[in-house]
C-alpha cells in the first residue's frame, strides 16, 4: 500500500475579521507516509498551528477551511460533522501540544486518563487496560510505571508530563500525530529525549507524525521530510537531508544562514532584513519577494508555483526553467 | 562616546563567592500545622569569574540553573547572599563604595528577553530613549538631546522617525533595538543581556547578535551574555561558564568549550543539541532530568547522571580547578 497516511491538497484557511477576510493558510499541500515525520517548520505567524488545527478539524469559527481537501488514508476528514470528527480524534489522530497540561485533566491521576482514553477506542476491561496504560508509560520512558500511574499531573516534571501526553496520544493506537512544538518549552537535555521518543514511534510503530516546530535543529533531529513555510504557503518541501544541508528557496537559505550552529563559527549571521508580513499585508506576487536578495519584476506579480527540483519542491520563479531569466 | 578602551586583558568584572539563597518555605502557619523545616533554595552557590574589558563571557545553563540570579546581582539587581561583584574594582556591596557605585550604575545596563515590560508604553519611543540621558543629566537642551535620540536610534538600525511611535508599534526585534539604544542612551560600557534573543525568531535573532557584535566593535563595549542556547553562545562570546544547579561547572575559550568539553554535564549538554549540520557526529544519548534545586544531590549535583561518579562525588563538592569543577576530571578518570 503506498497510500499516504496523510494527504493534504491545495489546502485554503481563511479568519473573518471586521474588515474582511484574512487567509492564513494558501494553497498547501504535503503527504504523509506511514512511519514518517514530516517536520514542519518556519517563524511565527507562517501558518504551521492552523495547518496543524485544520488537519484535526480544530478552527473555530469565524475561521475555517475554505478550499481544498484532507485525506486521511485516502478517505476525505475536512468535509466531515464535527461529531464524526471528534471520533477521529484521539482515535485516528493523536495529538500533541507545547504545553502539556493543555491535555491532561489536573484533577485526575495520569492512569486514569490513560484508562479511559484506552476503554473508549478499544474493548479491552478496566484491568486490562490497566496493565496497558503501564505498558505505555514504560515505552514513553517514565520510570516505575507501576506506582507513576497513580500520580497526578503536578507531580511530574515538565518532561515526564509531556512523556505522558505522549502516552496519551499513543493509546488509542492512531495511524497520525500532530505534534505542536512539542518540546519547546523544554530544556535541550530532555527535547533529546523527547526526540529520539518520537523518532521510535516512527520506525516501531509506523506511526506518522506531523511535526509543528519553528526550531530546525528539532526538524534536522527528527523529520525525514521538511516543510518550510513563509506567510501561509510552503516555501520548500523535500527530503529533510536535502533541505538543511542544500537549500533552494531564498528563504530557506536565510533561514539556514541565519542560524548559528554549533559546528562552525562564522563572524556574521546570514540576515533577512525585515521580518514576516502580518496577514492583513501579504505582499503580491511571491509573499517573500520584499525580503528578498534575488527577487525580480516576475516576483512581484505572479505567484510562484511550486516546481520539482531534484527531490524538492520550490515555490520560487528562480527555478523555472521555462523562464529565460531563471538561475 | 564611551571612555577609551584600556588594555585589553584587564578584568573589568570581577565575581568572587557569588552567593543567592531563597526562602521558598510555605508560610509560617502551614509549615507548623504540617511540621515542615524551613526551605532554603541555593539559587546560586559559590559562583566565581572574571570579565575582561571589552570581550563577551556568556553563561550557559539550562532553565534553573542561576544565570538569571548571576545577572541581576551583577548588575545591582539583587543583593548576594555571600560573595562579591567589582566592576572596575568597585564593589557592588560595600557599604563604603556607595559614591563610586552611583558613578558607575549607568555604564551598567541590562538587556532583558522581554523588553516591552521594561517600557511604558504610553511613552513614545524618543522619551524611553531620551530618559536615561535626562535622568544623568548627560546632555542639556532639547535640541541636543532630540539629535543624541536620533543617532543612538540610527546606530541601532532605526531611523530617527521611529521616534515619534509608541513601543507597541514595533516587531519584537525592533523593540529589542529599541532597549539597546535605551542602553547606550546612558554611555554604558557594560551591557548584560539576559536572554536578549529567546522570543525572537530565529531571522530576527541574526540581525539582533549581528547588531549588538557590530556595538561591542564600534564601541568597545563589554558584555555579559547569558543564554539556554548554546549555539548562540558559541557564536557570540570569547569564554563561557557552563552552569548547573546554582555552580558553575567548566570554565573555557569558546572554542575549547565546543571541541574538547570537559566536564561530564558539558558534554552531555553538547551532545543533547540537536545536530543541524547533520553531520552525524557520534553522541551519548542523554539520560535522566535535572534534580529539584531545593533538595540537590550531595556533592557533585552532577553525581546522579554522570557515568564517571564514584563514592567521593556523591559526598564532596568538586571545585572549579582548571577550570573544570569535576572530581573524575582532577583524578584523570575522563576519556579524552
Ligand atoms: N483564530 C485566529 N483568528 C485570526 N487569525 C489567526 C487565528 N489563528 C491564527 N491566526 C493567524 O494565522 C497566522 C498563522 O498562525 P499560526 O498557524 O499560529 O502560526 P505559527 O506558524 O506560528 O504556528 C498568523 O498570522 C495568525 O495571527
Ligand atoms: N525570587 C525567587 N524566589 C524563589 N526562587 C527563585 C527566585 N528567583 C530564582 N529562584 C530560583 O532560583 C533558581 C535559579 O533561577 P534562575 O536564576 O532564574 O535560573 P536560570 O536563569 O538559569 O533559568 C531556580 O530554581 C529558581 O526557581
Ligand atoms: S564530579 Fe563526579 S559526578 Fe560530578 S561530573 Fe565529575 S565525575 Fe561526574
Ligand atoms: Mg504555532
Ligand atoms: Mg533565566
Amino acid at each position: 500500500m503506498t497510500e499516504p497516511v496523510l494527504s493534504v491538497r491545495n489546502l485554503r484557511v481563511a479568519f473573518a475579521n471586521r474588515r474582511g477576510t484574512l487567509t492564513a493558510i494558501d494553497d498547501v499541500s504535503f503527504d504523509i507516509a506511514r512511519g514518517e515525520i514530516l517536520g514542519v517548520v518556519g517563524e511565527s505567524g507562517a501558518g504551521k498551528s492552523v495547518t496543524g488545527s485544520a488537519v484535526i478539524g480544530l478552527i473555530d469559527p469565524p475561521g475555517g477551511i475554505v478550499g481544498g481537501e484532507v485525506r486521511l488514508q485516502g478517505e476525505r476528514i475536512d468535509t466531515l460533522s464535527p461529531e464524526a470528527m471528534r471520533r477521529i480524534r484521539g482515535r485516528r489522530i493523536g495529538m500533541i501540544f507545547q504545553d502539556p497540561l493543555t491535555s491532561l485533566n489536573p484533577l485526575y491521576r495520569v492512569g486514569r486518563q490513560l484508562i479511559e482514553t484506552i476503554r473508549t477506542h478499544t474493548d479491552l476491561s478496566e484491568k486490562a487496560a490497566r496493565g496497558r496504560a503501564i505498558d505505555l508509560l514504560a515505552e514513553v520512558g517514565i520510570p516505575a510505571p507501576e506506582r507513576r500511574i497513580d500520580g497526578y499531573p503536578h507531580e511530574f516534571s515538565g518532561g515526564m508530563r509531556q512523556r505522558v501526553v505522549i502516552a496519551l496520544a499513543l493509546a488509542a493506537e492512531p495511524e497520525l500525530i500532530i505534534a505542536d512544538e512539542p518540546t519547546t518549552a523544554l530544556d535541550v537535555s530532555v527535547q533529546a529525549q523527547i526526540i529520539a521518543l518520537l523518532k521510535r514511534l516512527g520506525t516501531e510503530r509506523g506511526t506518522a507524525v506531523m511535526l509543528v516546530t519553528h526550531d530546525m535543529g528539532v526538524i534536522a533531529e527528527a523529520a525525514d521530510r521538511v516543510a518550510v513555510m513563509y506567510s501561509g504557503r510552503i516555501a520548500e518541501i523535500g527530503p529533510v537531508r536535502d533541505v538543511v544541508t542544500n537549500p533552494l528557496h531564498p528563504y530557506a537559505k536565510g533561514l539556514m544562514g541565519a542560524i548559528p550552529t554549533l559546528a562552525q563559527e562564522t563572524d556574521r549571521l546570514a540576515q533577512i532584513p525585515g521580518s514576516m508580513p502580518r496577514l492583513s499585508a501579504i505582499p503580491k506576487g511571491c509573499a517573500f519577494h520584499p525580503r528578498c536578495p534575488s527577487a525580480f519584476t516576475r516576483c512581484v506579480v505572479e505567484r510562484p508555483n511550486p516546481i520539482a527540483v531534484g527531490a524538492h519542491q520550490v515555490a520560487c520563479h528562480l527555478y523555472d526553467r521555462s523562464e529565460a531569466s531563471a538561475a | 562616546m564611551n571612555a577609551p578602551v584600556r588594555t585589553r586583558d584587564a578584568a573589568y568584572v570581577e565575581i568572587e563567592g557569588l552567593r543567592r539563597t531563597f526562602d521558598v518555605s510555605r508560610p509560617w502557619l502551614n509549615r507548623m500545622i504540617e511540621r515542615q523545616p524551613r526551605q532554603i533554595l541555593r539559587a546560586v552557590d559559590g559562583v566565581a569569574f572574571t570579565i575582561r574589558r571589552g570581550e563577551t563571557f556568556a553563561l550557559v545553563g539550562e532553565s534553573g540553573s542561576g544565570k538569571s540570579t548571576v545577572a541581576r546581582m551583577v548588575v545591582g539587581l539583587l543583593p548576594p547572599t555571600g560573595g562579591d561583584v567589582r566592576i572596575t574594582g568597585i564593589s557592588m556591596t560595600d557599604p563604603r563604595q556607595a559614591v563610586e557605585r552611583r558613578r558607575l550604575r549607568r555604564r551598567i545596563q541590562m538587556i532583558f528577553q522581554d523588553p516591552y515590560a521594561s517600557m511604558n508604553p504610553r511613552w513614545r519611543v524618543r522619551r524611553i530613549v531620551a530618559e536615561p540621558i535626562r535622568a544623568f543629566n548627560l546632555i542639556q537642551g532639547e535640541a541636543a538631546i532630540t539629535g543624541r535620540v536620533g543617532e543612538l536610534l540610527t546606530l541601532v538600525g532605526l531611523h530617527p522617525d521611529d521616534g515619534a511611535k509608541y513601543p507597541h508599534e514595533f516587531s519584537g526585534g525592533q523593540r529589542q533595538r529599541v532597549a539597546i539604544a535605551r542602553a547606550l542612551a546612558s554611555e554604558a560600557e557594560f551591557l548584560v543581556g539576559d536572554e536578549p534573543t529567546s522570543a525572537l525568531d530565529v531571522s530576527v535573532q541574526a540581525q539582533i547578535l549581528n547588531l549588538m557584535r557590530d556595538l561591542q566593535d564600534r564601541l568597545g563595549l563589554t558584555y555579559l551574555f547569558i543564554s539556554h542556547n548554546l549555539a548562540v553562545v558559541r557564536h557570540m562570546a570569547s569564554r563561557i561558564g557552563v552552569m548547573y544547579l546554582g555552580r558553575v561547572v567548566e570554565i573555557a575559550d569558546g572554542r575549547a568549550l565546543f571541541t574538547a568539553p570537559k566536564h561530564p554535564y558539558t558534554r552531555m549538554l553538547l551532545d543533547a543539541v540537536p545536530d543541524i549540520g547533520m553531520t552525524g557526529r557520534q553522541r551519548i544519548p542523554v539520560s535522566g532530568e535535572i534534580p529539584n534545586p531545593i533538595d540537590p544531590p550531595s556533592g557533585c549535583a552532577f553525581n546522579p547522571r554522570c557515568p564517571f561518579a564514584k563514592e567521593r562525588c556523591r559526598t564532596e563538592v568538586p571545585e572549579l580547578i582548571e577550570g573544570v569543577a569535576c572530581h573524575a576530571f582532577q583524578e584523570r578518570r575522563l576519556p579524552l
